[in-house]
């Protein structure tokens, strides 16, 4: 292991870096006796940060670059001229616990090419999998990605030792996806996330039995789509995410603003940057569906099938409904408070334990962490009110809050807030 | 004769124990400090000074009955607190334990009381770097196999850390020191214990930390150079956000973060 690991790392993290789950949620397991690691549950641990901003929590690598597909918007199909390379079974091994004991990472997430075949390919990223739990004791980490079109037999066995599984729809309609993907169709993203789900299902309902059954994906399954390489509305991407979040053991679902990977492809757009404004706002969205109780058809619908890019989701909500307004911080209910803008998850809960001792102020909320220059306009608490949104009309609210044209803040394709924030 | 309008300051050594039996003392003797000062430290004049010397069985009547107005989290904020080393932090939390301990009902969730909010805003700050150590840490191998890390914590989260890194290398040998507070915790045979060196030891001759090549193993070179490698392949260039970059990863960590170093 030496030069020419350097050499295959480089090529296939790479390879592998616009899969943008990151992620090691989910899981809770102490250290054990003549093991290495544990995993802390909560929302993992992000061991550093690249410098587009994402976080860097596990190893994420290919074992594989070569494809025996052509998905047009992937950078890896077999039609491309980039190096290839492919990792040994114990190279992987190797590096991801080096890696871990020198506190790098949370574990591994590991995808792959398909080469030969579907199994064939599945079989050795299982092989990863399984040396690192059994001969290794490693108690990090492990997404595995399935591979489309791999057999029952071994997601079941994947499922054994990865705590989180994934297998990306990428593209939300399938008659795009078929255009764009001539080997893949929807049913071969669908059945492996079923074996997944039923494998959870099962091993839950035998460990009430027996304690020590064995866990099969603690930490549930994610997927990812594709933003602005095809035509889906928001409308159809955030109804598909829906949806998949009413499965039981869907715990994510990530959104990937497409990079122009395959210029030369004229079933794909053209674009310049990465549409990251409009991925920002779909997991704002997508935020608001898992934390802040909004339905789907909230959030866009027939007349607004697409997010507003100017403002975030949330105020967006508020300024198509005024009369939902202004909210009495003092008296209100913590769901009504949670869909004021400028107050998010945590001052929330504040709000709602202290006002129990004492009328609140907005002195009180700023101190709370409340966004006093959003949420002004939709709350009262007895005092100096200033004037709402029934006053100043949504149209005269959505000027003062939102930036002047011409001014960005920050060089296009810049925004601070360009990753996973959440909405307040 | 004294003085009626007497103005008290309190010296304490700035721990729990001293805390809880400055509160027993202000009570017992019916004098509220106007200000702490810490041992050493000079007091501001035409000030009476009270000296607390912690005293086990005062202190264990106070923590007695905090136990019984305050949820255990709420304790938990308050002995962890204590970690951010702030001068400014000892009269908010002398004042929330005489409310928590006068009070019928906890006080602990009322953040409109400028004491709760400051105590509380604090433990999070502290916490908030716990969690950065257990995020940046990076350990070398040494020559002995010894895994070893230096850092330099705003706050002294050290003994807070160590719990997770004794779980998640529980086999291993390894040693963190922090440089600024001029000691570390050495975890050998499931268990740690905390260190100081002499001032002349070789661990205050390495500026960022990094260990020479005649102190580490033979591969550790080689496995800082596939992480520096792997970081920067990782990063999706049409995406660059150096904004959020240093945002997410502050610059004064880098000095010891592995993929930083050149
Ligand atoms: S199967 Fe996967 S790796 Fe292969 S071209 Fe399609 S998306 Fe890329």
């Amino acid at each position: 292991m030496k030069e020419d690991t350097l050499r295959k790392l480089k090529i296939l993290a790479e390879s592998a870096k616009y899969d943008v789950s990151c992620s090691s949620s989910g899981t809770v397991r102490r250290g054990t006796k003549g093991g290495v690691g544990n995993t802390v549950g909560g929302v993992g641990i992000c061991h550093s940060f690249a410098e587009d901003g994402r976080c860097i929590s596990l190893l994420k690598v290919m074992l594989t670059n070569y494809c025996i597909y052509d998905c047009a918007y992937c950078i890896n199909r077999r039609g491309n001229d980039i190096p290839r390379a492919t990792l040994s079974v114990s190279e992987l091994v190797e590096l991801t616990m080096e890696f871990y004991k020198r506190n790098y990472i949370e574990g591994l997430f590991l995808s792959s090419g398909v080469v030969r075949n579907p199994d064939y390919t599945m079989e050795r990223l299982v092989r990863v999998a399984k040396d690192l739990r059994t001969v290794h004791r490693f108690n990090g980490y492990i997404h595995l990605k399935s591979i489309p079109g791999a057999s029952r037999e071994l997601v079941n066995e994947a499922g054994l030792y990865a705590d989180r599984m994934s297998v990306n729809i990428e593209i939300p309609n399938e008659s795009s996806l078929k255009l764009l993907a001539p080997e893949k169709d929807h049913a071969s993203v669908y059945r492996p996330m079923g074996y997944i789900q039923q494998g959870a299902l099962e091993s839950a309902e035998e460990r009430k039995k027996h304690r020590h059954a064995p866990r099969f994906v603690p930490a549930g399954q994610s997927t990812q789509m594709i933003v602005g390489a095809t035509g889906e509305s928001d409308r159809d991407i955030l109804s598909l995410s829906s949806a998949l979040y009413g499965r039981p053991t869907m715990r994510r679902v990530y959104y990937s603003g497409y990079v122009a990977v395959n210029t030369y492809d004229p079933r794909l757009p053209a674009l310049k940057l990465p549409p990251l404004v409009r991925e920002n706002r779909l997991y704002q969205a997508d935020w608001l569906m898992r934390f802040y109780q909004f339905r789907v058809e909230e959030i866009v619908d027939e007349a607004h099938p697409d997010l507003d890019l100017e403002v975030d989701p949330k105020l967006a909500w508020a300024l198509r409904h005024p009369e939902q307004f202004p909210v009495d911080i003092n008296r209100a209910d913590y769901e009504m408070i949670l869909r004021v803008p400028g107050i998010g998850v945590k001052s929330a809960r504040l709000i709602v334990c202290s006002r129990r001792f004492g009328r609140l102020t907005g002195f009180d909320l700023k101190k709370m962490g409340c966004v006093m220059k959003r949420a002004q306009y939709f709350i009262t608490c007895g005092e100096l009110e200033a004037k709402g949104v029934n006053e100043l009309h949504p149209e005269g609210v959505r000027s003062l809050l939102v930036r002047p044209k011409g001014r960005p803040k920050q060089p296009d394709g810049q925004l601070s807030f360009v990753f996973k924030e959440e909405p307040v | 004769m004294t003085h009626a309008a007497e103005e008290w300051v309190f010296a304490y050594d700035r721990t729990w124990e001293s805390l809880l039996t400055a509160v027993f003392d202000a009570y017992a003797l019916r004098r509220f400090p106007v200000a702490f000062i810490g041992e050493g430290e000079v007091a501001p004049l035409f000030v009476s000074v009270h000296r607390v010397v912690p005293d086990e069985e005062k202190a264990g009547r106070v923590f007695r009955t905090l136990q019984r107005k305050l949820s255990a989290g709420a304790l938990t904020c308050l002995t962890s607190s204590l970690y951010a080393e702030l001068p400014e932090l000892d009269m908010p939390l002398f004042r929330y334990v005489c409310k928590a301990v006068k009070s019928a009902r906890s006080i602990e969730t009322n953040f409109a009381d400028p004491d709760v909010l400051f105590v509380t805003n604090t433990y999070r700050n502290v916490r908030r770097e716990r969690l950065r150590m257990m995020q940046f840490v990076r350990f070398q191998k040494t020559a002995d196999g010894t895994y070893f890390s230096m850092i330099e914590p705003d706050y002294d989260v050290l003994p807070l850390i160590v719990p997770h890194f004794s779980d998640r290398f529980s086999e291993e040998r390894w040693l963190i020191f922090d440089r600024r507070r001029r000691y570390g915790y050495y975890y050998a045979d499931r268990r740690p214990v905390r260190v100081t060196f002499d001032d002349s030891a070789a661990i205050f001759r390495l500026p960022d930390g990094r260990l020479g090549e005649e102190l580490r193993d033979a591969d550790e070179g080689m496995y800082q150079e596939l992480w520096r490698t792997y970081f920067k392949a990782i990063c999706i260039k049409e995406r660059l956000n150096p904004r959020k970059h240093r945002k997410d990863l502050p610059v004064r960590y880098w000095k010891y973060l592995t993929e930083k170093q050149r």
